[in-house]
């Protein structure tokens, strides 16, 4: 084996990983900010990508262009989520609060499996194609220039969660939001702004991906699997653990995939988030 | 001494209803005789999957609803439990009325080996644990050579029905009994569980761990004993359910549908109660049932298009599940104010 | 007769000392007071004797038996009980079945440990609640609740975390003559009070503690004289 073919595999992890860790910034978003699990976030992640998919298929949009509508979508998306179903089980037991995001992902994989059947699709001849050729090293372009811009979104959510007026709010109501209601910032808005922004992360990474990926209706479990564990490796409701998380499972994936057979990569990753969770039960970068 | 004090001391232990005995025995004669009315093979199914999914959401039950951990992977002891009856009848040649406690065995065994790690995980850490578990099962098998990778087993047919192989060709009815004894001996169990100390202390560890530690109650030993008991619950449905169809493969037995459906009939009839399983499968399985007879190949998704609605709504209105309709006072003592 | 001892007990957090090279000794069948302000450190104390919260370093020795390190279930077992600051009823079963979890420990037969939860009930007089969700109780009849449940598990030594804290001050009187009720039928009570005039009444030592320090330890009548607890927290509440 020699060192170029790791390289690659590293590069490609790496690509991966910053995708996983757009979508998982999402997934801990939400949950830092009410404490729900949002079990069907692979289901909006699916979602994202169909968006794109039709509009190219439709109206001939390509997915780069398209993505500033994908997020939209998927921000309206997040907000119906809160508003139809988060905010009547926000006081529920975590059981049920488990169970309603479950249905919800039922729910909208299986209307989508309907309305679209199990096909694969992908988008043909996007704008985006080809590869790089560096020495030895291929790099896909797509890929590259999806991770490069989950990695732009990622740093924009951050600096927006940490430097602006509103993440300001969202963080507020994050720590204590009853003490953040006295301080005059309405926990319900910031929840429904907490989704919408959460589903919007989802939407760059689905509206980027949908560049090159197969696009089918159970497309979501895997990510979202790694999102699940990329926020608990991360610590659940911090965000830049999630940077990080997403990179490890990334490289662990393609590594693993590489060294020793590529059909257990979600194994090893399991593996790595009981290791992380049973030695260090507030994520790698937890806060506590 | 205190007049109150032996009033209260009189009364007796459990609160027993006259009401509800009547119902639950003739419920069962019922049971009993519906075969010898000619019930056609259709509506011998229906039961045997309201049985089995009983059961199966019985299983689920005591680690949610009794000791509170929520496993979303539970369809990995049932696949443990079809794989085992079905890998040693065509290896060996073993009856699995020998190879279901095999596999009953191996659920233990492998409930045990990942409860240790795992249970010491809280919430939503070891949810997403067993949803990982779970789909982890379902790519192992689907690689496993041994076992037929992802084609699965196929269990060679008896010429003639046999009680020994447990393979029933002329009719269904067989099989109805089988599951029925199935479905009271594991309501039963769980319903002596649910009295039992050890009922008390696991519902004491889901109400409060931290309470229940400071009365000497070892907290991770009884939710890896919940564990153990509901994978133990889990396996032989598997297995009954691979001699009812007699083709297993790792995206039938370990769906993650299987842990989904387990969650969703007990939250539906009611979590933390017993009766709460019979409920939810008594009326979710004839939608799913009668959807797939009436809507065909699509039927697949509108059941769970259903499902899921239900989940919500439930979630949303009933957290208690439809069990909290039932009066108050058949299922509590009448308070004395 | 020493029933605990506790030498040189530390816990800290990041960089904060919530409890600092505490040390004190209770004698078995009398009532230890624990005052000290908010932050105190008054329930990590509890934390740490009973395995909750691991300590840094020190000894806690329980009838000459030491139990530093022991996992809470073990030291509950060894009949040390305890209630919380924050309650922690059972709150989706009734009184009864709250108090019977705790008396199974010592009675295997379910009919006699649903007897022997009855008397206790009865003991912290809430013998008409029983069938009550412990989530349907008053504070006050919660705080019972907890103090019922420890009692059940028949502990040679009573945790008690506030129990007047928090409830209307009609009810201070029947909780304090319970504590006293208590003392008489042979537990030895540790108890966290902010009423300084119930502490002063019920305990026989009290142990003042601030900023995670103990700073006096003695009879309640030296404790009121102490310079420094009245510097420290007497003065305090006085200026309330």
């Amino acid at each position: 084996m020699t060192s170029e073919i790791i390289l690659q595999a590293i590069i490609t992890g790496l690509m991966m990983g910053l995708i996983y860790a757009l979508i998982a910034a999402g997934l801990s978003l939400i949950f830092g900010l009410m404490d729900i699990v949002n079990f069907a976030h692979g289901e909006h992640l699916m979602l994202s990508m169909f968006s794109s998919f039709w509009l190219w298929s439709l109206f001939g949009l390509d997915p780069i262009f398209s993505i500033p509508i994908t997020i939209l979508l998927m921000a309206f998306c997040g907000i119906i989520t809160h508003y139809f179903l988060i905010r009547y089980i926000l006081k529920a037991k975590m059981l049920i609060q488990i169970c309603a995001t479950f249905g919800l992902s039922i729910f909208i994989r299986s209307i989508a499996q309907l309305l679209w059947t199990p096909d694969f699709r992908n988008v043909d001849k996007p704008l985006l194609e080809g590869r790089l050729e560096i020495g030895s090293v291929f790099i896909g372009q797509p890929q590259l220039i999806a991770s490069l811009v989950c990695l732009i979104a990622f740093i924009g959510l951050y600096l927006f969660v940490t430097k602006t007026e509103t993440g300001l709010a969202l963080q507020a109501t994050a720590q204590d939001r009853h003490a953040a209601e006295i301080l005059g910032i309405p926990s319900n808005k910031m929840f429904a702004i907490g989704w919408a922004i959460g589903l919007g992360c989802v939407g760059v990474a689905g509206g980027m991906m949908a560049n090159y990926f197969f696009i089918f209706t159970d497309v979501g479990i895997n990510f979202a699997l790694f999102a699940f564990v990329a926020v608990a490796l991360g610590g659940f409701g911090s965000i830049i653990g999630c940077l990080y998380a997403g990179i490890i499972i990334g490289l662990v994936e393609s590594l693993g995939g590489l060294l020793i057979d590529p059909s257990f990569k979600l194994l090893y990753v399991f593996v790595i988030y009981l290791l992380v969770v049973i030695y260090r039960p507030q994520g790698l970068f937890g806060r506590y | 001494m205190d007049n109150r004090l032996l009033i209260a001391k009189s009364e007796p232990l459990w609160n027993t209803n006259n009401r509800v005995i009547f119902l639950v025995g003739s419920l069962i004669t019922l049971l009993f005789a519906l075969p010898l009315f000619g019930l056609n093979s259709f509506y011998l199914h229906l039961f045997i999957m309201i049985f089995m999914h009983a059961v199966m959401a019985q299983s689920w039950n005591v680690i949610a609803g009794f000791s509170g951990q929520i496993s979303l992977g539970h369809g990995a002891f049932f696949g443990i439990g079809a794989y085992a009856t079905s890998f040693f009848y065509i290896q060996f040649g073993t009856s699995p009325w020998i190879s279901m406690p095999i596999g009953i065995l191996v659920s233990g065994i492998f409930a045990i080996l990942i409860g240790i790690p795992m249970l010491r995980l809280s919430g939503h850490y070891f949810a997403i644990a067993t949803l990982l578990i779970g789909i982890s099962f379902q790519v192992v098998f689907q690689r496993w050579d041994l076992v037929g990778a992802a084609s699965g087993l196929w269990v060679p047919m008896t010429s003639e029905d046999s009680w020994l192989a447990l393979q029933f060709h002329k009719s269904k009815v067989p099989y109805y009994y089988i599951f029925l004894i199935f479905f009271l001996i594991t309501f039963f169990i769980v319903w002596l569980l649910s009295r039992s100390k050890l009922g008390y202390r696991l519902r004491a560890v889901r109400d409060d761990p931290q309470a229940a530690l400071s009365l000497c109650i070892n907290v991770s030993n009884y939710k890896i004993i919940a564990y153990v008991i509901s994978a133990m619950i889990m396996a032989p449905m598997g297995s009954l359910f691979a001699q009812y169809i007699l083709i297993i493969d790792p995206d039938r037995v370990f769906n993650i549908e299987i842990s989904i459906i387990v969650l969703l009939i007990t939250v539906l009839g009611g979590i933390g109660n017993v009766w709460g399983p019979i409920i939810g499968a008594a009326i979710l399985i004839p939608i799913s049932e009668y959807s797939r007879i009436y809507l065909g190949g699509t039927g697949g998704a509108v059941d769970l298009i259903l499902y899921g609605l239900i989940l919500m709504i439930i979630c949303i209105f009933r957290p208690d599940g439809l069990i909290s309709f039932v009066p108050k006072d058949i299922l509590e003592r009448k308070k004395q104010r | 007769m020493k029933i605990l001892s506790v030498e040189n007990l530390s816990r800290s957090f990041g960089g904060i000392k919530a409890n600092d090279n505490i040390s004190f000794k209770v004698d078995e069948g009398t009532i230890l007071g624990v005052i000290g302000p908010n932050g105190a450190g008054k329930s990590t104390l509890f934390d740490l004797i009973t395995g909750y919260t691991k300590a840094d370093n020190g000894k806690v020795e329980f009838f000459n038996k030491n139990i530093f390190g022991l996992r809470p279930d073990k030291i509950s077992n060894l009949g040390i009980g305890r209630t919380f600051q924050k309650l922690k009823p059972f709150a989706d079963q009734t009184l009864l079945e709250n108090v019977m979890i705790g008396s199974f420990v010592k009675e295997k037969n379910i009919k006699k440990a649903r007897d022997k939860a009855l008397e206790i009930i009865d003991f912290v007089d809430l013998i008409e609640k029983r069938h009550h969700f412990a989530r349907e109780l008053s504070t006050g009849q919660r705080k019972r609740l907890e103090m019922a449940r420890a009692m059940a598990i028949e502990p040679k030594l009573l945790l008690m975390d506030e129990v007047t804290g928090g409830v209307d001050q009609k009810t201070i009187p029947g909780l304090v003559e319970l504590i006293l009720k208590l003392k008489k039928s042979g537990v030895t009570i540790i108890t966290i009070e902010h009423n300084i005039n119930i502490i002063m009444e019920i305990s026989d030592n009290v142990l003042a503690l601030d900023q995670g320090k103990s700073i006096a330890f003695g009879s309640p009548k030296e404790i009121q004289n102490n310079k420094q607890v009245i510097d420290s927290y007497l003065g305090t509440v006085d200026a309330a």
